[in-house]
């Protein structure tokens, strides 16, 4: 049997994920990058004369890998939620339960597009704001790995949560009660060092917190962790939600009756 | 030795919360057969075609289709399969073409366009092939949802009710398409709740009630069994009933009575008793059963002893 990346089956619903949000960009992409550069201009405006987290590096500079990561994240968990939901309520779902695609197949294609959409928002955001803030690249190989890993787990977890959810309004209370406080306290318009020491702890039980944090290390070369500490992290977190989604996928759990 | 069956079903059931949908079918299509699945509303047609195409797991019991388990060999078992499903479902995202080229991927075709063009011709789809989804009619969505089942030209195909909604026209070249494959070898397995076209297409037909298979045999037998209760209507110009066939009488409308008889032959005697009696006979029908009787009756249980239609 050819490995699961070489499939026909397997790229075809890649393929079509990815045209899925495609094809409505001015929603998916457009829209979430002008959503990111109006907190950029607005944060950077507010705070600039007053908050200074690392030495040497402005409010606003530092402020963008933290947007850019949380537009990729959302975004990732978007694609991949938004296409399980839809397909499950319309009854088109059928369509990718009826052919011999394996679990591992559905799987791989639905985070891989998420991990697209995730990245071209993201990179997006980020190709915008070199015009509006002087960004550093000191360690362009974590930059990349965070945003892989961060995109994956995202969306991983879109991928579990659309499965799991029945109605949108189950995904709507995920996104609201789930991603965005995950997101927002993790460390993306401060730097968790700035925190009584009890929220640092807690911050630190969250895996969002090691996602942007380690990014921003591939950025400033500068971070509250280790990046490798991270990186243990993230690939942990993916590790389990993968095993979790699998499992679902595996046994039809709400997919198959 | 046997070839493999197209279907082997053994001891299906499937409960949902206090609902037995399956209650022990056993069933076995044969390659080529042209089968026919009847069986009232919530007999549990839709679930059987579920669980032979992996969209639902039984509780007990193994499918089969091609000799490939649906389940520990779902790829090979899913190859075999085409299912056009009983509900219209769509991707709003696609063009006609596009649901059929993104189809074929999922089965492990890249190269399919000859084959999708030919499809497309035989549904009458060839106008509307890069019209996007949303924009058809039901009747339209109706025929993609075959073409999608045709794509990766699967030796069994199911269809769950295909000419719900779909104009006469359609339905006629449907049938004509659909028994074009069967004579090319696809096995066909067809639920319809036009009886008619059950007749006219089937050569064995199944009928479920209550998750159950309470008839199966060819489209002849099941007619023939009613053929042996014939019914006869007769119009008595004078004289009675012969007290012998009192009993067969189902109804009575002043002279005119409707009589069960269990074969042809005793309308024979019941002549030639009416006759001795003295009695004449102003008119004499002999009602031929059709399927839908024989569905209706069976369906009841009562097959013998039902009211007449
Ligand atoms: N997912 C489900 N959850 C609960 N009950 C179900 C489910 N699917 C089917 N049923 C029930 O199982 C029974 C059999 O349903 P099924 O759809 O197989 O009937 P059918 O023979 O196809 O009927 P129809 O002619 O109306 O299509 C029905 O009572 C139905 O309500
Ligand atoms: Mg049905």
């Amino acid at each position: 049997m050819k490995p699961v990346l070489f499939s026909a089956g397997f790229r075809t619903l890649f393929a079509k994920e990815l045209m899925r949000f495609w094809k409505v960009s001015f929603q998916t992409v457009f829209a979430p990058i002008v959503n990111a550069l109006l907190y950029l201009v607005v944060f950077a405006h507010v705070l600039e004369e007053r908050v200074q987290v690392y030495e040497g590096v402005p409010y606003r500079v530092f402020l963008v890998p933290g947007l850019v990561m949380m537009a990729t994240l959302q975004n990732a968990f978007a694609n991949s939620s938004s296409s399980l939901i839809q397909s499950k309520m319309t009854g088109n779902i059928i369509f990718v339960l009826l052919p011999p695609l394996s679990h591992v197949e559905i799987f791989l294609a639905y985070v891989l597009a998420a991990v697209g959409r995730g990245l071209v928002v993201g990179g997006g955001v980020l190709a915008v704001t070199l015009f509006l803030a002087p960004i550093p690249f000191v360690h362009p190989a974590w930059i990349i790995a965070f945003a892989l890993g961060g995109a994956a787990i995202l969306g991983a977890l879109g991928l579990l949560a659309g499965i799991w959810a029945d109605k949108v309004d189950q995904l709507a209370a995920f996104q609201n009660f789930v991603i965005l406080p995950f997101t927002f306290l993790s460390g993306v318009f401060y730097s968790i060092h700035s925190l009584a020491p009890v929220w640092q702890t807690i911050s630190r039980a969250n895996p969002f917190f090691f996602m942007i944090d380690g990014f921003r290390h591939g950025f400033f070369g500068v971070s509250d962790v280790d990046p490798w500490l991270s990186l243990g992290v993230v690939a942990g977190t993916f590790v389990v939600l993968a095993a979790v989604t699998l499992t679902m996928l595996r046994t039809g759990y709400k997919l198959r009756t | 030795m046997t070839t493999t069956a197209a279907i082997l079903v053994e001891g299906l059931t499937k409960r949902f919360g206090g609902l037995q949908a399956l209650d022990g079918i056993d069933l076995e299509v044969h390659r080529g057969e042209f089968f026919g699945l009847l069986g009232p509303n919530g007999a549990g047609k839709t679930t059987l075609i579920s669980v032979l195409a992996g969209l639902c797991r039984p509780d007990k019991g193994r499918a089969r289709v091609m000799g490939h388990d649906v389940r520990t060999e779902y790829r090979n078992a899913r190859r075999m399969l085409g299912v056009v499903p009983q509900e219209i479902v769509f991707d709003p995202f696609f063009s006609v073409r596009e649901t059929l080229v993104i189809q074929s991927g999922y089965f492990g075709l890249r190269h399919n366009d000859a084959w999708i063009d030919e499809i497309l011709e035989h549904l009458g789809l060839a106008s509307k092939a890069d019209a996007n989804m949303r924009s058809l009619s039901g009747g339209m969505k109706r025929r993609v949802l075959v073409a999608q089942a045709l794509v990766h030209r699967p030796p069994v195909i199911i269809l769950d009710e295909p000419t719900a909604g779909v104009d006469v026209e359609l339905r006629q070249s449907l049938w004509a398409f659909i028994r074009r494959l069967n004579q090319d070898g696809h096995t066909i397995v067809l639920t319809t709740h036009y009886l008619e076209e059950a007749e006219a297409l089937c050569g064995r037909i199944a009928m479920m009630k209550g998750g159950r298979v309470i008839a199966l045999d060819t489209t002849a037998n099941l007619v023939g069994l009613m053929r042996d209760r014939v019914l006869v209507r007769i119009t008595l110009a004078g004289g009675a009933l012969p007290e012998a066939f009192a009993a067969r009488r189902v109804s009575s409308e002043g002279s005119s009575h409707v009589l069960r008889l269990g074969d042809p032959c005793e309308v024979e005697p019941l002549l030639a008793q009416i006759r001795e009696s003295g009695g004449r006979i102003a008119e004499l029908s002999v009602m031929q059963p059709d399927l839908e009787e024989v569905f209706v009756q069976t369906m009841r249980g009562t097959l013998g002893s039902a009211e007449p239609t």
